[in-house]
């Protein structure tokens, strides 16, 4: 009599173990989530409805929507989200095609291959201050690299921080130089995962190099470029440190016009030189729905442009 | 997702600070010590002169270590700021500056009172200047700025003008309109890839400097859009730039440190702080420098403080260090080592100083430009924002220097910046 009691006591215990025990493997992670995602999430948002001076250690008062009004009319913060768009135009698209172009390379038998494929990831593991102030340097005024390369085909010296093409142009490069290793890497590893008698069956009939990689590579990636496409969106909107270090001054206002002032440094400057944190924080959660609102659209047309070309 | 990521942005971008322009720091690590050690934080803007004397100062207090950080200008007074609100990351001592210490005194309950021992000893705007509204004392001064011209006597010569340093003072002692017309002979003749000052924002700085109210009235209000010296001063230096005389580019950025390298300019608005960046920064021009006096006399930009926050574990021991290092015997050694005016009077009176001729300036009689200078300087009010008004107005000029805007636009834009940042 006492065994079907003991199974029926272990059977109990194993379907709480295979239901409740995943639960506690995930457990870590939404914790974490929980204390550093979440919460300062909610927090922010709450500090948002309110006039908060940082600096007067932190004396509040509620204020409702006062801050997001205020934020409506702001026009710098236009400027900033118009700055914001452009650099995340200006190097997203490059990035990703170029990366598309390099997985596809590094995809063929080559010699030192491996090698190649963790060089594509250095830029991404330098640290983002040395690349930024090694471009910087590069794109100096008076003695930068490129402008002596410009120089030797008889273009004039370009004040790189001084315009918004330039400063747009220098910044794009930046962030571009530092992310297109880690996109390319990822396309890599989910061209590996593309069926070899696919490309097989297309050489028996005759298909180009260049066909086998728009008609049967591109498709078969479509997850992976709206995955890259949406986590490229999701960083591109929140640059920050390049275009405070190409300023060169450390003031936070991006340029001497605010030419190359990211919404992210705005709410920086908001925040942290103005010490308005209520105000930062309605920048933040504005940011933020500006980001999910361009990760949506964008999830929905790359899903589109995909769908085309199968 | 979002906070994580600008939160570690932030770290990165502090991190570039520190990294940007940290100046060969004391080096050694607090580490575990025996029982009774102290490690104490320093953290500076600039050269300060400060590490021999923190040896000494070791030597006489064993139990004590010193550990300094040293990060750009503005960065440093915001972060400092950022440390008082959250309470926390402040070091034991921590310098600010004259543009920033009226923000810091209205907050003056986050810092020690240094109490009133060493009044008698400052200059009395010196002292007052960090003194809050109801009478505590958040800061022993370090130096004043006063004023004077830097220039390289090379380059003068190569450009055909008198090098002589009292011919030089002689040739613009009518003010800065004749400082303008030296500009105009220099660039005439000037060598290829020199202009005549660094930028348009640190001209500005010592020229407003001389005015005897500047950003602010008394009172706390920004008058930067009715005061007409604000305004004379932005049309002068606008003049200089529309003179090609400015080799625009910023203080205190890379590309402004290699430019003493690399010889792009020929003057400098020269408070006595800034001997001290000179020497750092065109090593390889040693004597080529000389210091003549300002136009138009008088005048000062900068100098700063040592604060003690009381966030700090050992307030006790950094008021202790923030006096010594600030004492006159210490300010003495600063002056010679590195060239930072005391703001202790007693001492322009020591021939140490006052007869004390620095060989990287080709023997300039300093002691005698700058405690002269000292005792002429009119001291002019500062409010809370000074640091960033000044940052903002240097920006509008770069907008001019740079070609995207007028004068007046410009100083439209800037006016109303400035409301903004005093709102």
């Amino acid at each position: 009599m006492a065994i079907p009691a003991l199974t029926a006591r272990r059977a109990r215990l194993n379907r709480l173990d295979t239901k409740g025990s995943p639960y506690l493997y995930v457990l870590p992670f939404f914790l974490l989530f929980g204390a550093f995602g979440l919460f300062p999430l909610i927090y922010t948002g709450y500090v948002s409805f309110n006039d908060w001076d940082l600096l007067d250690a932190g004396a509040h008062e509620w204020v409702g929507l006062a801050n997001y009004r205020e934020l409506v009319q702001d026009p710098y913060f236009w400027n900033a989200l118009g700055n914001t768009l452009s650099i995340w135009v200006l190097s997203t698209v490059p990035q990703l095609l170029v990366a598309l172009w390099i997985a596809h390379l590094l995809n063929h038998k080559l010699r030192a291959r491996t090698s190649l494929r963790m060089g594509v990831l250095l830029p991404n593991i330098t640290s983002i201050v040395a690349v930024t102030i090694v471009f910087t340097q590069l794109f100096g005024r008076d003695f930068g690299m490129v402008n002596w390369l410009l120089g030797v085909v008889g273009l004039g010296p370009i004040d790189w921080q001084a315009d918004t093409w330039s400063s747009h142009l220098a910044i794009s490069i930046i962030v571009a130089w530092r992310w297109t290793g880690y996109n390319a890497l990822i396309y890599l590893a989910s061209m590996q995962a593309v069926p070899h008698d696919l490309y097989e069956a297309a050489e028996l009939d005759g298909a180009s190099s260049a066909q086998q990689f728009w008609k049967i590579t591109v498709p078969m990636l479509r997850p992976t470029i709206i995955f890259t496409a949406v986590i490229s969106t999701i960083g591109g909107l929140q640059i920050i440190a390049e275009p405070l270090l190409f300023a060169g001054s450390s003031t936070p206002t991006g340029g001497s016009d605010r030419q190359f002032q990211t919404a992210a440094l705005f709410m920086y400057e908001q925040g942290f030189r103005e010490f308005r944190f209520g105000y930062a924080s309605a920048v933040a959660w504005t940011l933020c729905l500006v980001i999910a609102l361009f990760a949506i659209v964008n999830y929905l047309i790359t899903r589109r442009i995909a769908n085309d070309e199968e | 997702m979002l906070l994580s990521r600008s939160v570690r942005a932030l770290t990165a971008a502090a991190a570039a600070a520190v990294m940007l322009t940290a100046c060969g720091s004391g080096g050694d690590e607090g580490g575990a010590g025996d029982g009774g050690n102290v490690t104490l934080n320093v953290n500076l803007f600039g050269n300060f002169g400060y590490e021999e004397l923190y040896k000494e100062y070791e030597k006489a207090n064993p139990n004590v270590k010193i550990k300094q950080s040293t990060a750009a200008y503005n960065d440093h007074h915001r972060n400092l700021a950022t440390h008082l609100a959250t309470n926390s990351g402040a070091g034991d001592i921590e310098a600010v500056d004259t543009g920033f210490i009226a923000q810091m005194r209205d907050v003056g309950k986050q810092f020690t009172d240094l109490g009133t021992e060493r009044q008698s000893e400052y200059l009395p705007w010196k002292w007052q200047a960090s003194l809050t509204k109801d009478g505590q004392q958040i800061g022993y001064g370090t130096d004043v700025g006063g004023l004077a011209i830097c220039y390289r006597r090379d380059l003068f010569q190569k450009a055909g003008l008198p090098t002589e340093r009292d011919k030089v003072s002689a040739s613009w002692a009518g003010g800065w309109d004749k400082y303008i017309e030296q500009g105009q002979k220099y660039t005439a003749k000037a060598p290829a890839g020199t202009a005549f000052f660094d930028g348009a924002g640190a001209l500005y700085n010592a020229v407003i400097g001389q005015a005897p109210v500047g950003f602010y009235s008394e009172d706390n209000t920004v008058v930067v859009g009715s005061n007409p010296e604000v305004r004379k001063a932005w049309d002068l230096v606008v003049r200089a730039v529309q003179s090609d005389l400015s080799a625009k580019l910023l203080e205190s950025s890379p590309e402004w440190n290699n430019g003493f390298a690399k010889g792009q300019f020929a003057t400098i608005a020269c408070p006595a702080w800034m001997m001290a960046k000179i020497k750092d920064q065109s090593k390889n021009a040693a004597g080529k420098w000389d210091v003549a006096a300002v136009p138009g006399g008088g005048g000062n930009w900068g100098g700063s403080y040592l604060t003690v926050p009381k966030q700090g574990k050992h307030v006790q021991e950094a008021k202790k260090l923030a006096a010594w290092l600030t004492a006159p015997e210490q300010q003495a050694k600063v002056f010679t080592s590195k060239g930072l005016l005391p703001s202790i009077p007693a001492l322009y009176e020591k021939p140490e100083i006052a007869e004390y001729k620095d060989p990287f300036f080709n023997d300039a009689p300093v002691g005698k430009i700058f405690t002269t200078a000292a005792k002429e300087l009119k001291p002019q009010y500062q409010g809370p924002r000074t640091g960033d008004i000044q940052t903002t107005i240097r920006d509008g000029l770069v907008r001019i220097e740079q070609g995207k805007q007028s004068s007046d636009e410009s100083w439209q834009q800037t006016v109303s910046d400035v409301e903004r940042l005093a709102k």
